[in-house]
C-alpha cells in the first residue's frame, strides 16, 4: 500500500487531534481558574484514578474531596473556602510532571497534595523545590525524604518493617524471601528489610523484583517452594501484582509458608481476593477501619453516609490523605497567611491532630509523622483482625539522618546502608 | 535438580506455553488468515474477562461464565466486522487506526460501566502435590483448554465447508468468488470466530490475573509477537512460536528473574525474525 503525503497528513492530523481532544475532555475535572469565584483558595491534588495504581488512588481521591469539604464546612482556611483542583494522573509519571507543572504555573495553587508510587513522588518533587511549592505526600513509603517544603505523612519502614520483621522472625522463623516491585519503593524497602533482618538475627534467602506489569508469578511460586523460607515478605505494588496472592494460594502455598507485607491492603487487595486466598496475611498500618476510637467511629459513619458502599473498606491511605490535608489547614490557620516560610514554620511547631487512626504528631525536624501502628491479619470477612499495637512509633529511619531545623537547605532522599 | 522440581518447572513451562497459545490463537486467525491488524484484540480478550466476571456474579457458576464468554465476544466481533472492519479490508494502516480507536472506546466504555478498579475471581479447582511441591489444578485445565481450542480451530478450518470457503476466500479471493463463495459472509464468520477465541482467552485468564479494563495491554504485545514469530501457517506457526517463546521466558524467569524472562522472550523473537523474516512457518502457504 502506498501512502501519499495527503493521506499521511490527514492521518496524523486526525490522530493528534483525537489525542488532544481526548486529553482535554477526559482529564479536565474542573472549570478554569478564571471562572472561579473570588475569595477562594485553590489547592491541588494529583492522584491516580485510572491504571494499575488506581487500587490505591480511588479511595484517596474520595478522601481528598471529603477532607477539603470537611475543612470548608468548618470555616475553611483563613476564612476562605478551599477550591480543589484535581487531576487524574493515570498511573503515569509523565502525567504527574505535566499536571504538577500546570498546578504550579497555571492554576497557581497554594499547596499540592498527592503522589502515590515513590516513582511518581520523585518525578514531581524536584518541581516543588524549583518552584518553591509546598507539597504533601500522603502515602506509606520507603522513608528518607528530607526536603524543606515537603511533608511525608505516611508510615515509613521504621514504623512498619521495624515492627513487622521482628514479629515474623519470632513467629515463623529467621529465613525471609523478599518479593518486591521493581522500582525505587521496592528496592529501597527491600534494603530496609535486610537492615531489620540483620538487627534481629534473621536471614535473607532470596530477593526478587517484578516490574509493575507482571501478572504471571508461576516461576516465583515454584522458586519459593524450592527455597523453603520461613516467611515471604511481599513488597508488591499495584493491581497487576494482586495476581501473585491468587496464584500463591491456588498452588496451595498460603497455609504452608506465610506472607507478611507492608503494602497489601492499601489497595483493598483483601476485598478483591477471596478470604480463601488472603486470610492470614499479616500487615502493619496506623489505620484500620475496625479501630475503636471516637474520631474513627465518627469518620467511618460520615464516610459511609457520603460514599455508601462505594469503597468496601476504608484504607490506611485514605486516613493519611485526610490527616495530611488537616495538618496543612491547621498550619495555615496558625501562621495566618499562605506564605511558604510561615506555613512551614507552623508545620514545624509540633502539631498534633486527632486523626481517624488516633492522635498523631508531626515531627518538626524530619517533616514526618509519629504514628501508633497496629499489627493485624486479614480475616475471613475481607477486613482485618488487630493482633498487637505499638504506640507512638517514630519514623526513625528518617529522623536519624534528617534534621531540617538545623540544616534547612535540603531537597534530598536518604537511603539505608546495607553494606 | 530433583525429579519433583523438574516436574514442577516443566509444568509451569507448559502452562506458560498454553497461556501464550490461548492468547495468540484468536489473533492468529484474524491477523494470520485475514491480514487484519486488529489493535483492539486485547480489548476483545478484556470483554471475555468481563463476561465471565458478570455471569459468574449473576449465576454463581464460573463455568457458565466461561461458556458465555465466546458467544458474547463473537457477537461483538460480528458487530465490529460489519460496522468497521469490512470497509477497510486490504487497507492495513487504516485498519490499524480504526481498531486502535476502537480499543480506546472499549477500554473507556468498560471503565464507565464497571469502574476502573481491579476485580477478582477466585481460581477454581484447588491444588495438588508433586513431591515437596504443590501446584494448581487450574494450570492443568489451561493446558487441556489450549489443546482443545487448537483442535477445534483445526477442525473448523479443515473439516467444515465454511472452513474450506474461508481458506479459499483468504488465499485466492477472486477465484473463490468466481466459484460462488460469498467472501463477505466468510470474512464475517472468520472475524467472529477469532473474536470468540479472544473471548475464551479472556475468560480463561481472568481467574489467574484479575480483571481490569486495561487487562488487554498486558497480553496484546505477547500475542502479536507469538503470531508474527509463528508466520503464515496459523495453527502450526502459533503452536511452534508459543512453545519456543514460552520455554525461553519461563526458563529465564525461573533461573534469573521475571524481568529478564520478558527480555528473553523479546530477544528470542527478534533473533528468529532476523534469521527467518517470515516466521517459523515461513516456507508454508498462508492458511491453517
Amino acid at each position: 500500500m502506498e501512502i501519499t503525503r495527503r493521506d499521511f497528513l490527514r492521518g496524523t492530523l486526525a490522530t493528534t487531534g483525537g489525542l488532544l481532544l481526548g486529553g482535554t475532555a477526559l482529564n479536565r475535572l474542573r472549570i478554569p481558574s478564571w471562572a472561579a469565584a473570588g475569595g477562594e483558595i485553590e489547592v491541588g491534588s494529583l492522584l491516580d484514578g485510572t491504571g494499575p495504581i488506581n487500587i490505591y488512588g480511588l479511595p484517596m481521591i474520595d478522601a481528598t474531596k471529603f477532607a477539603v469539604d470537611d475543612i470548608n464546612s468548618k470555616g475553611g482556611v483563613l476564612g476562605k473556602k478551599l477550591k480543589l483542583v484535581a487531576f487524574d494522573t493515570q498511573s503515569t509519571n509523565e502525567r504527574y510532571t505535566q499536571y504538577a507543572t500546570r498546578l504550579i504555573l497555571q492554576e497557581k495553587v497554594a499547596v499540592i497534595h498527592g503522589g502515590i508510587t515513590s516513582a511518581s513522588r520523585e518525578a514531581i518533587r524536584p518541581l516543588m523545590a524549583k518552584h518553591k511549592m509546598l507539597y504533601f505526600y500522603n502515602e506509606q513509603y520507603e522513608g528518607g525524604v528530607c526536603d524543606k517544603n515537603v511533608f511525608s505523612t505516611g508510615v515509613t519502614p521504621a514504623q512498619q518493617l521495624g515492627t513487622l520483621v521482628p514479629w515474623a522472625i519470632k513467629e515463623y522463623g529467621a529465613k525471609c524471601y523478599i518479593i518486591a516491585a521493581d522500582y525505587n519503593y521496592g528496592h529501597i524497602s527491600a534494603d530496609w528489610v535486610k537492615v531489620f533482618l540483620n538487627k534481629n538475627n534473621g536471614a535473607l534467602v532470596k530477593e526478587e523484583f517484578f516490574p509493575l506489569d507482571v501478572t504471571d508469578f508461576s516461576a516465583t511460586v515454584n522458586k519459593i517452594q524450592e527455597a523453603k523460607p520461613a516467611f515471604v515478605m511481599s513488597l508488591l505494588v499495584g493491581g497487576n501484582h494482586i495476581a501473585f496472592y491468587r496464584q500463591y494460594a491456588a498452588a496451595g502455598m498460603k497455609d504452608k509458608i506465610p506472607i507478611v507485607s507492608p503494602t497489601i491492603g492499601l489497595g483493598n487487595e483483601q476485598v478483591v481476593l477471596t478470604p480463601k486466598e488472603a486470610q492470614g496475611i499479616t500487615v502493619v498500618y496506623p489505620y484500620f477501619q475496625e479501630l475503636d476510637n471516637a474520631a474513627n467511629r465518627e469518620f467511618v459513619r460520615r464516610w459511609r453516609s457520603r460514599f455508601g458502599s462505594k469503597h468496601a473498606y476504608i484504607t490506611d491511605s485514605a486516613n493519611i490523605v485526610w490527616t495530611g490535608w488537616h495538618l496543612w489547614a491547621m498550619a495555615v490557620n496558625k501562621s495566618g497567611s499562605l506564605d511558604l516560610n510561615g506555613v512551614v514554620k507552623a508545620l514545624e511547631s509540633g502539631l498534633t491532630f486527632d486523626a481517624p487512626e488516633g492522635r498523631v504528631k508531626l515531627d518538626p525536624q524530619s517533616h514526618h509523622v509519629i504514628h501508633t501502628v497496629h499489627l493485624a491479619q486479614i480475616n475471613d470477612k475481607r477486613g482485618f483482625k488487630i493482633l498487637k499495637t505499638f504506640p507512638n512509633v517514630p519514623p526513625a529511619d528518617t529522623m536519624d539522618v534528617c534534621n531540617l531545623l538545623t540544616n534547612p537547605n535540603q531537597h534530598t532522599q536518604y537511603t539505608p546502608k546495607t553494606k | 535438580m530433583r525429579p519433583d522440581e523438574i516436574l514442577v518447572v516443566a509444568l509451569g513451562m507448559t502452562v506458560n506455553i498454553a497461556v501464550l497459545m490461548i492468547v495468540a490463537l484468536g489473533l492468529s486467525v484474524i491477523f494470520g488468515m485475514m491480514r487484519v491488524i486488529n489493535l483492539a484484540h486485547g480489548e476483545l480478550i478484556m470483554l471475555g474477562a468481563y463476561t465471565v466476571l458478570t455471569v459468574t456474579r449473576a449465576t454463581g457458576s464460573i463455568w457458565l461464565g466461561m461458556a458465555a464468554a465466546p458467544v458474547a465476544v463473537a457477537l461483538v466481533g460480528v458487530a465490529v466486522e460489519r460496522l468497521i472492519i469490512r470497509f477497510l479490508y486490504g487497507r492495513i494502516l487504516d485498519t490499524m487506526l480504526a481498531t486502535w480507536g476502537l480499543s480506546l472506546v472499549l477500554v473507556q466504555g468498560v471503565t464507565i460501566l464497571f469502574g476502573p478498579a481491579t476485580q477478582g475471581l477466585a481460581t477454581p479447582l484447588g491444588n495438588f502435590s508433586v513431591g515437596a511441591y504443590s501446584a494448581s489444578w487450574y494450570g492443568f485445565f489451561l493446558i487441556v483448554m489450549a489443546a482443545l481450542l487448537l483442535a477445534v480451530t483445526y477442525l473448523v478450518f479443515k473439516r467444515t465447508r465454511y472452513g474450506l470457503e474461508a481458506r479459499a476466500a483468504t488465499q485466492l479471493p477472486e477465484m473463490a468468488a468466481a466459484l460462488g463463495v460469498d467472501a463477505a459472509r466468510s470474512h464475517m464468520i472468520t472475524f467472529a470466530f477469532g473474536a470468540a477465541l479472544a473471548g475464551t482467552a479472556g475468560a480463561l485468564i481472568a481467574p489467574v490475573t484479575g480483571v481490569v479494563p486495561t487487562i488487554g495491554l498486558a497480553f496484546i504485545a505477547r500475542a502479536f509477537m507469538t503470531v508474527i514469530v509463528g508466520g503464515p501457517a496459523v495453527l502450526l506457526g502459533t503452536t511452534a512460536a508459543a512453545a519456543l517463546l514460552g520455554i525461553f521466558e519461563n526458563l529465564v524467569s525461573y533461573l534469573a528473574t521475571p524481568f529478564l524472562g520478558q527480555g528473553a522472550l523479546l530477544a528470542v523473537a527478534i533473533l528468529i525474525l532476523r534469521v527467518l523474516p517470515s516466521g517459523l512457518s515461513g516456507g508454508r502457504q498462508r492458511g491453517v
